[in-house]
């Protein structure tokens, strides 16, 4: 078991690191594209308290309220469905490439210890 | 959960900031012992991505109410604790950023409450769990969905107290504890039966992935089980 080789070490492993990847990548974007068009527009557990005991009004916009993407809807597309097709695989991607890059910096961190 | 601009001062948003900034630089020294095995499998960009897609589905929860999935015990489980709060970290800051949502001022306190207060409380339930049940894979299951349900309705309690210390308007403490408790336990229900089903699938396909499966005995491989084939280095 050497540096280069990602062999499957447990027994137990049903299926390639490769398929697992693509796999888990595959459902989420899905899950984001697809099944989010299924969500619930009820405010969210917080809005409600805040509804209800009378703190919503003192929210302010976000300075990021002005984003092409904001509230999950890109400016100047429409459609709401081809919106969030756009806004769930746009989301996907930028948070597997951080992710990627953030796994990249721990690992080199880890392997500049040993 | 998200907290927008404006609920909190900025001494309270100031102070959360450096709670959620200390937080991310310790758990980047103290992930180097969990994500050491990230080259496997691109595990903090799964997971991160996974909980991102999850955490745009809103289940309702009753009277005009939905909530979403948090993650934070799932992440915890899957990639460890100090590794977690970077997963979640990253999901909130794009979500702040890009799609505005959770505040820019408030992006602290978003990370404290679900990066750092729900990873912590998932993670040492899910743990007590382990410890009093038989290591088996099951009881990973269980640890999981207990952590999931008692993480959200810890992480609304924290933000209670935050908005009682530095809330921009004037509603008594017990008021917003009661009502964020209360909805967010139900919403918890939800975390944790998404929390098992996610952390069951990664047991059945890659349980080697799985960072607390080393807190229960390995699987005897049975001589019909299918072993993956070793994968040869691009």
């Amino acid at each position: 078991m050497t540096g280069t080789s990602s062999t499957v070490r447990s027994g137990t492993a049903r299926i390639t690191t490769l398929a697992f990847t693509i796999g888990a990548l595959v459902a989420a974007v899905v899950i984001a594209v697809l099944v989010s068009l299924a969500a619930s527009h009820q405010p969210d557990g917080l809005e409600y308290v805040a509804e209800a005991t009378g703190f919503e009004d003192a929210a302010v916009e976000s300075a990021a309220a002005g984003s092409p993407l904001a509230d999950y809807a890109v400016a100047g597309i429409d459609d709401p469905i081809l919106s969030n097709v756009v806004v769930g695989f746009l989301g996907c991607a930028v948070v597997f490439l951080i992710g990627i890059g953030v796994g990249a910096i721990v690992r080199r961190r880890a392997a500049s210890r040993s | 959960m998200h907290v927008p601009d404006g609920f909190l001062d900025l001494p309270t948003s100031t102070a959360t900031g450096v709670v959620a900034a200390g937080a991310i630089g310790l758990a980047v020294w103290r992930s180097r012992t969990e994500a050491v095995d990230d080259r496997r499998a691109p595990m903090i960009g799964i997971v991160a991505t996974v909980i991102f897609a999850g955490q745009m589905v809103n289940f309702p929860v009753g009277a005009g109410t939905s909530g979403h999935l948090l993650g934070a015990t799932l992440a915890a489980l899957l990639v460890g604790p100090w590794t977690a709060v970077l997963v979640l970290s990253v999901v909130l800051i794009v979500q702040a950023l890009l799609f505005a949502d959770g505040g820019i001022t408030a992006l602290g306190t978003n990370i404290t409450l679900m990066g750092v207060v729900g990873v912590a409380v998932g993670w040492l339930v899910a743990r007590a769990v382990i410890a009093l049940l038989p290591k088996r894979r099951w009881a990973l299951l269980v640890a999981g969905g207990v952590g999931a349900l008692l993480s959200v309705p810890a992480a609304a309690a924290v933000f209670s107290l935050l908005f009682a210390i530095g809330g921009q308007a004037p509603v008594e403490l017990g008021a917003v504890l009661a009502a964020m408790v209360g909805w967010h336990a139900i919403i918890g229900v939800g975390e944790a039966a998404i929390t098992v089903a996610i952390l069951a699938a990664v047991l059945a396909t890659r349980p080697d992935l799985v960072y607390a499966a080393r807190f229960i005995q390995p699987a005897t491989t049975s001589p019909t089980e299918v072993v993956a084939r070793p994968e040869v280095a691009a």
